[in-house]
């Protein structure tokens, strides 16, 4: 059995590579770095790093026009970017699964995290997006998985909040 | 081979331009970006393999980066305006470093927001979107200005050397709406359809 403490991130590579996933866009945050590393690893998966993340919204409706399925990777501060992008896969009906990682969420250290932080399952919601949180490790797989599912099987961008209970807040040596 | 006339500026006439870039388009798959080249490439033929959009401001390169990574052997033409490319410049370095052979950005630039007023955009004061592009590290850089530079843009929209990056310097006088449907399921699942055929709709 794995620790899922400590496996939860290849847990989510698992089931990239299990839903088919080919094209994964990201702002890279600590949260996710292992991930990143294990899809950089893969030769079938297409990492494109991104500027911003609204970037990624335009990328992945693109992929799905062509037949490709793939994910968003990002911080919850990248949310509050995606907004207004969030309107082409609503319109279009586009399967868009997002995995986020918290910041300004649990035990934050940074003040500036905390606005976006503290909004960012709403702004999602508002935006009509399926918002599923995750808080404790073993948590993480079942509800990226049900992220996954929804966006594919239902049409509509998806998101999978990661805790910062899990990820462990940032302190800066404080 | 399309007529290919100027304005009153001197500058192309954009729905020459647009129709002859996509004259004899075999299986090219073009994204209109948001407003007047979205009607330009619909007037050039409301066909499956346009994605004409109606929003996503800044959005359209990236669009069409998604779609040349998951389609390699098709060409992909982004054909959008300056004042969306404008909002979108950084994917300029995202699209660079990926290195997409089939990708083409085309900006048609009048050098004004056409759908808000006619505001003008940066471009108008001397930003050089073409610089900008070469600065990402787009290797194929080009500033179009005659019909023979048309020509040969479209000659290389089908080659597969990109990624392309070009300015086309069009007239700013408006032209007709020709509006492609506006229920966008429909444009995304025809596209899918005739790229993947009925299965599309079972992926």
């Amino acid at each position: 059995m794995s620790d899922a403490a400590e496996d939860w991130p290849d847990q989510i590579y698992d089931l990239l590579k299990e839903h088919g996933i080919r094209q994964v866009a990201l702002v890279p945050d600590a949260g996710h770095s292992r991930l990143i590393k294990r899809c950089l690893a893969d030769n079938d998966i297409k990492v494109v790093t991104l500027t911003t993340e609204e970037e990624g919204i335009g990328m992945l409706f693109g992929a799905w026009l062509g037949g490709e399925k793939g994910v968003l990777l990002m911080q919850s501060s990248g949310v509050g970017n995606c907004i207004n992008m969030l309107s082409v896969p609503i319109a279009h009906r586009t399967p868009l699964p997002m995995i986020v990682t918290m910041r300004g969420d649990y035990g934050e250290f940074n003040p500036f995290q905390v606005p976006m932080g503290n909004a960012t399952q709403t702004v999602l919601e508002a935006m009509g997006t399926l918002v599923k949180r995750a808080d404790a490790p073993e948590d993480v797989a079942p509800t990226v998985n049900a992220t996954l599912r929804m966006a594919f099987n239902t049409y509509r961008p998806t998101a999978t909040l990661i805790g910062q209970r899990v990820i462990g807040a940032k302190t800066f040596g404080k | 081979m399309t007529t290919m006339r100027t304005g009153p500026t001197g500058k192309l006439l954009r729905r020459d331009v647009v129709a002859a870039l996509l004259a004899d388009r075999g299986g090219l798959l073009a994204i209109g970006g948001l407003g007047a080249p979205a009607w330009d490439i619909t007037a050039a033929g409301d066909v499956p393999e346009n994605l004409p959009l109606w929003g996503g401001m800044g959005g359209a390169a990236m669009m069409g980066l998604g779609l040349a990574l998951a389609q390699p052997l098709r060409p992909v033409a982004v054909i959008t305006g300056d004042g969306e490319m404008l909002m979108g410049i950084g994917s300029l370095a995202t699209i660079a470093v990926q290195e997409p052979r089939n990708l083409s950005i085309v900006v048609l630039d009048n050098e004004h927001y056409g759908e808000t007023g006619m505001q003008e955009t940066a471009t108008r004061h001397g930003v050089d979107l073409v610089a900008m592009a070469r600065g990402a590290g787009i290797g194929d850089c080009r500033l179009v200005r005659t019909a023979e530079e048309v020509t040969a843009l479209r000659e290389a929209l089908h080659a597969g050397a990109g990624p392309l990056f070009a300015t086309v310097k069009i007239d700013e006088a408006p032209v007709p709406l020709v509006l492609p449907p506006r229920e966008a399921s429909i444009l995304q699942a025809r596209m899918r359809e005739a790229i993947l055929g009925q299965a599309a709709h079972l992926q």
